[in-house]
């Protein structure tokens, strides 16, 4: 049945989100509204109510069509979790800018670059635990593995000094951070990290390296591809971007198989099963306190029975996509041998997760060496959660083994 | 000028969409990978946008002569 939408500012809606911030659970709204007609209208606490996208089907659908705009935010009162509204960033962008940047940035990040980053990542996992071992239980595992992991690894890609982590790491917190901060806090931590990253940026001018950013500045310098604000910014969400999620879903991933002994067991008989159980993992876990990142029609467009009204912004979620049973046999069990596992948690379009191919190296090697180096992995104390940010997860868990 | 020749190698495409939202005229979801809508393509800087975009490195593009114009280094 295709409904007619009635006028949205008369148009009853859900307060959204709907899943607790601390935690890891798919609230069950989703299910109901998954199996619901056409789509539900949800208002976020800052910004213009939206539709809400929960089927697997649709969520592609509007991910991958041109006619739902990420640009077009700028001209709205985005919905949104925080109170300050980012209009700049390669993710606010259409093709063809948004083609423009994100061909600089690509080839970094490409299977057959990263695969070659294997052997260090495989390295660096090792001798992290070697130190949190020697270091003796209790240990916090994002504090000793699960951060300076990932950290490292985009530190070096990006060329950015690693023993900066304490610095970029609370600006990294506020830029993924929701309620915590008034608009003015957040765009003064948001000025206070672009300038950090001008001053490295103008150090690379001077002294070339063999790193993206020297990279993004020849870019800039001898072929004029982006601008200088452009440059800060991309180099500022690669940082980011770069290690923020990953750091998250290590100990949501380590968290989720240790509530599900079986599968654990699983994969220690069977290690042959970690990038399938990845897979699987980032499509169980829903990471994000809320559908982020609207997109707007820019034409009248149907979806899912619903007609969209040009200039009416879209929220997808994709954790509620990626248990849609219409797409996933049994999807609220997690089954680490998986097949034919095409989930939506690095996003789909042309904003799909740039980082992809070297958040599944990271994530593959991190629970290859926790698995396989730790058969007594269990947590030994409380585990702090998050709250206020974008994405969900332990802000500090303690383990032992 | 002479067509050039695209193809999508289907065992690495992890079907993230860019090129098909990037370059629909060239790209088609087949299930849930792309595929090329046709083999021969008029040269432009669409194609090979898409083919520096792919996070699989899963498109190259072919010029008449054999060379491999995309994706560009």
């Amino acid at each position: 049945m295709t409904t007619s939408a009635s006028e949205p500012a008369t148009c009853p809606f859900d307060p959204y989100p709907y899943n607790e911030a601390a935690g890891l659970e798919l609230s069950g709204r989703y299910e109901e509204v998954r199996r619901a007609e056409g789509l539900r209208r949800v208002r976020l606490p800052y910004g213009e109510p939206a539709w809400l996208v929960t089927r697997y089907e649709d969520a592609r659908f509007v991910l991958g069509d041109r006619r739902f705009s990420r640009a077009a935010c700028v001209d709205h009162d985005e919905p949104r979790q925080s109170a300050a509204q980012i209009n700049s960033g390669i993710l606010a962008m259409d093709p063809p800018d948004h083609t423009r940047l994100r061909r600089l940035v690509t080839k970094a990040f490409t299977v057959q670059r990263v695969e070659r980053l294997r052997p260090d990542i495989r390295a660096l996992t090792g001798s992290l635990l070697d130190d949190m071992v020697a270091a003796g239980p209790p240990a916090d595992l994002v504090d000793a593995f699960a951060l300076p992991l990932p950290v490292s690894v985009i530190c070096r890609l990006l060329g950015v000094p690693e023993e900066d982590r304490p610095l970029f790491r609370k600006w990294s917190d506020d830029a993924l951070s929701t309620s915590s901060l008034t608009a003015e806090e957040a765009e003064a931590s948001r000025e206070e990290l672009r300038a950090y990253m001008a001053g490295l940026v103008a150090e690379r001018r001077a002294r070339p390296a063999d790193d993206l950013m020297t990279a993004l500045i020849e870019a800039r310098d001898q072929e004029d591809r982006l601008s200088e604000p452009e440059l800060i910014d991309l180099c500022v969400a690669v940082l980011v971007a770069g290690h923020e999620t990953t750091a998250t879903q290590i100990p949501n991933f380590v968290c989720t198989l240790l509530d599900r002994p079986g599968e654990l067991a699983r994969l220690r008989e069977d290690p042959g099963l970690i990038p399938s159980a990845v897979e699987e993992l980032l499509r169980f876990v829903p990471l994000g306190t809320a559908a982020a990142s609207p997109r707007y029609a820019t034409e009248d467009v149907e979806v899912g029975g619903t007609w969209v009204r040009k200039g009416e912004p879209v929220l997808v979620a994709v954790g509620a996509a990626n248990r849609d049973e219409r797409r996933f046999a049994a999807p609220d069990t997690l089954d680490v041998g998986r097949e034919g596992n095409q989930h939506l948690g690095f996003g789909h379009g042309v904003h799909h997760c740039l980082g992809a191919p070297l958040a599944r190296v990271e994530l593959q090697e991190a629970l290859r060496g926790l698995v396989l180096r730790l058969p007594g992995l269990h947590v030994a104390g409380d585990i702090v959660w998050k709250t206020e940010m974008l994405v969900r997860g332990p802000r500090s868990m303690p383990v032992g083994w | 000028m002479a067509e050039w020749r695209v193809t999508v190698d289907r065992s690495r495409c992890m079907g993230s969409g860019i090129c098909t939202a990037m370059a629909g005229t060239y790209f088609l979801m087949d299930g849930e990978r792309s595929r090329p809508a046709a083999e021969g393509v008029p040269p432009g800087e669409a194609v090979l946008d898409a083919a520096d975009s792919c996070p699989a490195g899963a498109i190259t593009v072919t010029a008449a002569d054999g060379e491999v114009v995309g994706p560009r280094d």
